[in-house]
């Protein structure tokens, strides 16, 4: 299925917001995932399906000052 | 409401002329006190705004004395400052330009002993620091003394804006919510590692500043349970909607966290605020 990640269209075979997290090879803890304009709560990526032609955003945690 | 004088109705007119503000609202500004931490990239342009807004009290906290490399972004100190701590220097910038304005200077690092009688005094804060364990023990002080906090943060050509207020309903998420614990040793980099346009500051930090006044003030729509995220390089700005999470450590339905936490550094260059 075709995702659009970050403004580009990628192929994925993740089904959940969590695989997708791990085919990308991300640390989860330093990450927050838009789905389709809002945020996914973290405790529900194992439940969140991705769906075709879903827009999903990963938003890196940043700390400076 | 306060009585003006002659020179605070001349210097804040263009405040009171606005129908959201009015004298009502000026007066409420100038009752209002603001807790920063960090007197740095972020803090610069939030002192600066609300200092000339006319926030009554505002207190600072840094560790940090100026350096010839701050320079580059934060504007609220000067070459002359060079070696004095950050918190002095932003006083003196607050004073000369706005007399009205009471700062209470914090010269050293905020944490688990400090930080709630300190949150406690003041009715808004804004998180500027430029360190992970800092902005958790500044969210969950916040949390515990349910305090509105407007928290930024940037990198490189990237800057992010949130408000939280997890004790306004229960639906409101606080930072946690967001990312629930510090990121590892060395997995996340910060200012002091890696570069940050100077200019970002500004467009970042003002951005907080104008949450802060609406706070305080109570007009338009809060940016609570929304990130704003900044993007430099291709000119964007993005507002996410935010949840709370029902597991959040901090505010969730079985929460865990019951105290503050103090969290190592992960990284020994940050040593102070910014």
């Amino acid at each position: 299925m075709q995702i659009q990640l970050n403004g580009e269209t990628r192929e994925t075979t993740a089904e959940t917001l969590q695989q997708l997290v791990a085919e990308l090879g991300l640390e989860a803890r330093t990450i927050a995932i838009e789905l389709n304009r809002e945020v996914a709560p973290r405790s529900r990526w194992s439940e969140t399906p991705v769906r075709d032609n879903d827009r999903i955003e990963i938003v890196h945690m940043i700390g400076g000052g | 409401m306060i009585d003006f004088t002659e020179e605070q109705i001349e210097r804040y007119s263009r405040h009171i002329i606005l129908p959201e503000v009015g004298a009502e609202g000026q007066s409420k500004l100038l009752e209002s006190k603001v807790f920063m931490i960090g007197a740095g990239g972020l803090g610069s342009p939030v002192a600066y705004y609300l200092a000339a807004a006319g926030v009554g009290t505002i207190g600072i906290a840094d560790a940090d004395v100026v350096d010839m490399s701050n320079l580059q972004r934060q504007i609220i100190h000067n070459q002359d400052r060079v070696g004095i701590p950050k918190v002095e220097s932003a006083r003196e910038t607050i004073q000369s330009l706005n007399p009205d304005v009471k700062v209470n200077t914090y010269n050293y690092r905020i944490d688990a002993d400090n930080v709630r009688e300190i949150v406690r005094e003041y009715d808004l804060i804004i998180d500027g620091c430029d360190n992970f364990p800092t902005r958790f023990l500044v969210n969950d002080a916040c949390f515990f003394e349910r305090k509105p906090l407007i928290s930024g943060a940037m990198f490189r050509f990237e800057g992010q804006v949130a408000t939280f207020k997890p004790h306004s309903s229960k639906e409101a998420p606080c930072y946690r919510c967001l990312y629930p614990e510090p990121p590892p040793a060395g997995l996340v980099p910060s200012c002091s590692e890696a570069g940050i346009l100077g200019a970002l500051a500004g467009a970042v930090g003002t951005i907080q500043a104008v949450e802060a006044i609406k706070e305080l003030l109570g007009i338009g729509d809060s940016l609570a349970g929304r990130l704003m995220v900044f993007d430099a390089l291709r000119m964007e700005w993005k507002k996410l909607k935010l949840h709370k999470d029902p597991a959040c450590p901090l505010c969730g339905e079985h929460a865990t966290i019951t105290e503050l936490i103090t969290y190592e550094q992960a990284c020994e260059l940050q040593l102070g605020h910014s």
